[in-house]
C-alpha cells in the first residue's frame, strides 16, 4: 500500500518493505528530512551507515546525519565544521576572560587579606614620590645657581 | 606498431581508488593528491564519489579546497564515531562552553564582592556570548542538547576537538 511507504521509499519510488532500514527514522510525514540526508550522503551510504550500527543506536545516528546534512546545506563550504571552529573560538575567549577575572580576584584577595602589606606598599610609593620631589627641587636650585654664574 | 601515447601523470587518489583514468580536468585531482590516498578513501566511504563531485561543483573553485577539507574532517569524525560524527564534538564543545559561562559568571560575582561596584557583574565590553548557537540552522527537528544528554561515545570526541588544520591527512 503506497500510503504506508516511508519518506525514503517514496522519494526513491520503491516499495517499502517491512524491514526497510529507513522507515523507522524517515517517516512519511517529514519528507524533507530524507531529502536533506540523501542530498549530502546518498541513500545507499545512509543505508550502509545505519546497517553497520546496532538497532538501538540507529535513531541517534539518523538524527545526527540529518543535523550534519542541514549544517552542510546551510553552509556549503564548512558545514558543521564551521560550528566547531566557532565554538572553539568562543571557548578560547571565555577561557581567557576567566583567567583574567581569576587573576583579578587573586590580587583583590591578597590585598584584602594583607592590609599591612598594602599600607607598606602605599608608604613605599609615597617615599619614592617624595625622593623624586626632592631631586627635582635640588636640580631646579642647581640650575638657578648655575644660571646665576653665567 | 602500437603508437606510444605519452605517459600521463599519476592519477589522483580518487581515480586510483575508483580505478579510472585521471583526466586533466578531473574534478578531484586538485584536492585529492595521490600521496593522500586515505583522505579520499574516508570521504568516499561516508559521502560517496558521485555526491562529492556534485557537492564540489556547487561552490566556486576558490572555495573547493576548504570544502574538501571540511568534508574530510566530517568523514573522519563519522568514521570514528558512526553514531554522532561531528555532532558529538559540537555537543561536547557546547557543554564546555556552558560550563565556562557558568564559571565566568561565578568569578565575576566573586570579583564584584571585592570591588563592590555593580558594573563589575557581566557588564564589560568583552562579555562572552551567552548563546553559542544563535546561528545554528533552524528547523533541524532536534536540538543538540538532546545529544549532550544521550551521548555515550564522548570518550572519543576529544580527538575531534582540535584545530581544523591539525588533523593529519594520510
Amino acid at each position: 500500500m503506497s500510503s504506508g511507504r516511508c519518506a525514503a521509499c517514496r522519494y526513491l519510488r520503491r516499495r517499502c518493505t517491512g524491514d526497510c532500514i529507513f522507515s523507522p527514522y524517515f517517516p512519511s510525514n517529514n519528507p524533507q528530512r530524507f531529502v536533506s540526508v540523501h542530498r549530502i550522503y546518498g541513500a545507499s551510504n545512509v543505508s550502509k551507515l545505519l546497517q553497520r550500527l546496532p538497532p538501538h543506536l540507529r535513531a541517534e545516528a539518523a538524527d545526527s546525519l540529518y543535523l550534519e546534512a542541514q549544517c552542510r546545506l546551510q553552509d556549503p563550504v564548512y558545514g558543521s565544521v564551521g560550528l566547531i571552529f566557532q565554538l572553539q573560538q568562543q571557548i578560547h575567549a571565555a577561557e581567557s576572560q576567566l583567567v583574567k577575572t581569576q587573576a583579578e580576584i587573586a590580587v583583590m584577595k591578597s590585598q584584602a587579606q594583607h592590609p599591612q602589606a598594602r599600607q607598606a606598599e602605599s608608604d613605599f610609593s609615597n617615599l619614592l614620590l617624595l625622593q623624586q620631589f626632592d631631586n627635582d627641587a635640588n636640580l631646579s636650585f642647581s640650575n638657578q645657581v648655575s644660571s646665576g654664574f653665567n | 606498431m602500437r603508437s606510444q601515447e605519452p605517459r600521463s601523470t599519476s592519477s589522483c587518489a580518487a581515480c586510483k581508488l575508483l580505478k579510472r583514468r585521471c583526466t586533466p580536468n578531473c574534478i578531484f585531482a586538485p584536492y585529492f593528491r595521490s600521496d593522500e590516498p586515505k583522505k579520499f578513501a574516508k570521504v568516499h566511504k561516508v559521502f560517496g564519489a558521485s555526491n562529492v563531485s556534485k557537492i564540489l561543483i556547487e561552490v566556486p573553485e576558490e572555495q573547493r579546497e576548504d570544502k574538501v577539507n571540511s568534508l574530510a574532517y566530517e568523514a573522519e569524525a563519522r568514521l570514528k564515531d558512526p553514531v554522532y560524527g561531528c555532532i558529538g564534538a559540537i555537543a561536547l564543545l557546547q557543554r564546555k562552553m556552558i560550563q565556562l559561562q557558568h564559571d565566568l559568571t561565578l568569578a565575576r560575582v566573586c570579583l564584584a564582592r571585592y570591588t563592590a561596584t555593580p558594573s563589575a557583574i557581566g557588564g564589560t565590553n568583552d562579555q562572552v556570548m551567552t548563546e553559542p548557537f544563535g546561528d545554528f540552522p533552524a528547523g533541524c527537528g532536534g536540538s543538540i542538547e538532546s545529544f549532550s544528554q544521550n551521548i555515550s561515545y564522548e570518550l572519543n570526541q576529544e580527538a575531534h576537538v582540535c584545530c581544523f588544520s591539525e588533523i593529519p591527512y594520510v
